[in-house]
């Protein structure tokens, strides 16, 4: 009945920073709003170091790959197209930058095409400061970051019985299709508001299994033929 | 008494009843009737688990022997003696303390035992022969009626509900329609000259007064001495239910006036050097309060301004995030549509959301809700100060009225997790009715 005893309260500090080393990762951040640009600029404070920004898609492209960060935190909605076309133009000719979706919107369609166009992960704007270095610390290592919305909307997704009757095509790929229970579980603590290592703690495994239990989720994510999926991704003009 | 009974049936009677009687002792662990793939109180099932039998073939065999002989009583005894998987005690165990349930299944037995007499003195040697087994099965099912916990008692209330229905068609609103009255006389005196007719065909010329001039003297006299009892318990039962039943709005009203009107109160003490928040939160209680009054419409409720799942959940988050100030962060998975069932869980979640938003200090509040083809779950998530369940006080009754007796009280369940210092949550299901399980995923 009891909670994991350690750290409840925040998530910093969660040592997830494996990867990027002892250095602070390089954080590039694309937004349109200026404000908000230096609101995370303060938030983010001496944990990472913040080597550029941008307010739209061309000169993003054009920053980024000059700058080349270990994590670009990126809005999804841009005046320009959306911000998964930067994802889909970087990451075409430097594939080692990771991009992290941050967002106000909560439209799955936004979501989802960020994440397939090569995103390591999504926030909400909401997120608080140590929250939010934890997931670019995270990101930075080559882990991926689902917020309690992403979870939720996997679930979703990814759920026994689609809806609309016959409409779901059968599966080419049912290991890609499909998730496996544990990772089922470490989604519904996710979408229940539980950090990684409560995660871990609840389902007495490591922090490093949920890491991992998460990535394999990302990929399918990324790489699923589901109809739900493939249905966004085709309205946003993605495939 | 009941393996006494001769008959075809009652080899394999025994046996399972020898069988219920070692429980405990056995090597496949001890008997318990299954909640699972329960028909009526799942002893079928459960000796399915515990025997590797089909439990398709258990059903059969006791359809059988009920049939033939004492499977119904076998069924009705293993029913009250066999406890629940996932509980202890049997509902015999409780039905030792509510002496006026024994008292009801005493005046059964004896109206069975009376009509029996009357059958054997008219020589229908077929009622006879199921006469103890029938007895013991309607005290029994009487007993289980009164103690079964509510889940089984909505079993039984589901299998019945024709036969009430049809007997209120005939009894109830008889004295209202003279139609209906009508009818009911012409039925008994169809059955009466039946009867008659019957007791005519067994028995020769002028002997044939002597029975059925018996016969009505009889049963006169057990009438008379025994027919105000039985309506005394026949009136009892009735007040006990209406007293059930009031008890009941009382306590769902209790609940709607904490959600409403005590929480109104408590943030009005919160912003008392705030007159203009207030004033605004007296105006919108009174309104609130004028429509449940006047028009029907409570609050707390979810109803009328969401019909689903997802879209109440949605409201919740809005309302508690305009009144209180805090981020809600709502999440749903698949969705349906309200009921009864789901309204009520849904207001004990605005309820936990509520509280969660107004005590534990918490910026955020995680509300996270999963409709699953077979239940409906919803957790709500908080990392505030968090507190010691035990140490609540009684006239405190957001978490326990508001929140659990309201869930439990129509068959969910509501647990509450918290930590002094780190958090709470409280998870909440409720099993979806089985007319409503088509997938509804979005």
């Amino acid at each position: 009945m009891t909670t994991p005893p350690s750290g409840l309260g925040s998530a910093q500090g969660a040592g997830s920073a494996q990867g990027a080393g002892d250095r602070r990762p390089r954080v590039f951040i694309v937004d349109d709003h200026a404000l908000f640009r230096a609101g995370v600029r303060a938030e983010l404070g001496d944990h990472v170091e913040v080597v550029g920004e941008a307010d739209d898609v061309g000169p993003a492209i054009a920053r980024i790959t000059a700058c080349l960060p270990d994590v670009v935190l990126l809005d999804v909605h841009l005046p320009g197209g959306g911000g998964h076309s930067v994802v889909t133009s970087v990451k075409a000719t430097h594939p080692q930058v990771r991009f992290l979706a941050l967002s106000a919107s909560d439209a799955p369609e936004d979501v989802i095409a960020a994440i397939r166009a090569g995103a390591r992960g999504y926030v909400t704007k909401t997120i608080s400061s140590a929250e939010l270095v934890d997931a670019v610390r995270r990101v930075a290592g080559g882990d991926a970051v689902f917020s309690p919305m992403l979870a939720g909307f996997v679930l979703d997704a990814f759920a026994a019985k689609p809806a609309g009757g016959g409409e779901e095509r059968p599966s080419f790929d049912p290991e890609l299709d499909q998730l496996t229970t544990r990772e089922r579980e470490v989604l519904r603590l996710i979408a229940r508001g539980y950090t990684y290592k409560e995660i871990a703690g609840e389902l007495y495994i490591s922090v490093k299994t949920v890491e991992s239990h998460v990535s394999s989720v990302l990929r399918k994510l990324q790489l699923s033929t589901r109809h739900q999926l493939t249905r966004w991704a085709t309205e946003r003009r993605l495939t | 008494m009941l393996l006494e009974e001769g008959g075809p049936g009652r080899r394999r009677p025994r046996r399972l009843l020898s069988r219920l009687w070692s429980r405990g002792r056995g090597n496949g662990g001890p008997l318990r009737r299954r909640r699972e793939d329960r028909l009526l109180g799942g002893v079928a099932a459960g000796l399915a688990a515990r025997t590797g039998v089909d439990v398709t073939v258990i059903r059969l065999i006791f359809v059988l022997a009920a049939l033939l002989s004492v499977g119904a009583a076998a069924y009705v005894l293993a029913w009250l003696f066999i406890p629940m998987a996932d509980e202890d005690g049997t509902i015999a165990g409780r039905a030792m303390t509510d002496r006026r349930g024994i008292t009801l299944a005493a005046a059964v037995g004896s109206l069975l035992i009376l009509v029996l007499v009357v059958a054997s003195i008219v020589g229908a040697s077929w009622i006879s022969n199921l006469s103890w087994p029938l007895v013991l099965s309607a005290a029994g099912l009487v007993l289980i009626w009164r103690n079964a916990p509510a889940d089984e008692r909505e079993t039984m209330r589901r299998l019945t509900e024709p036969l009430g229905a049809a007997g209120t068609r005939l009894g109830m609103a008889g004295p209202r329609k003279k139609s209906a009255t009508i009818a009911r006389a012409a039925l008994t005196g169809v059955l009466l000259i039946g009867g008659l007719a019957l007791l005519l065909s067994g028995h020769d010329g002028a002997e044939l007064l002597r029975p059925v001039g018996g016969l009505i003297l009889v049963v006169a006299a057990i009438m008379v001495l025994l027919g105000p009892w039985w309506l005394r318990i026949a009136r009892d039962l009735v007040v006990e239910r209406q007293a059930r039943a009031r008890a009941e709005e009382r306590a769902d009203m209790a609940s709607r006036v904490h959600d409403s009107v005590l929480q109104t109160l408590a943030l009005i003490q919160r912003n008392a050097n705030q007159p203009q928040e207030v004033i605004k939160l007296a105006r919108v209680q009174e309104r609130e309060l004028r429509s449940w009054l006047f028009d029907g419409r409570a609050p707390g409720s979810v109803r009328g301004a969401a019909v689903t799942v997802a879209s109440g959940v949605r409201l919740i988050q809005q309302e508690v995030e305009a009144a209180y100030g805090v981020a809600v962060e709502a999440i749903t998975v698949g969705d349906c549509e309200l009921d009864d069932n789901l309204d009520a869980v849904l207001a004990a979640t605005r309820e936990a959301t509520v509280n969660a938003a107004k005590w534990s200090g918490a910026q955020v509040v995680s509300l996270f809700a999963e409709v699953e083809p077979a239940e409906v779950s919803l957790f709500v998530r908080d990392r505030g100060c968090g507190f010691d369940p035990a140490a609540v006080p009684g006239d405190r009754k957001g978490l326990a009225e508001s929140v659990r007796a309201r869930v439990t009280r129509r068959g969910g369940s509501a647990t509450v997790r918290s930590v002094p210092g780190e958090g709470t949550e409280v998870s909440l299901h409720m099993p979806r009715r089985a007319a409503e399980r088509q997938p509804s995923r979005a």
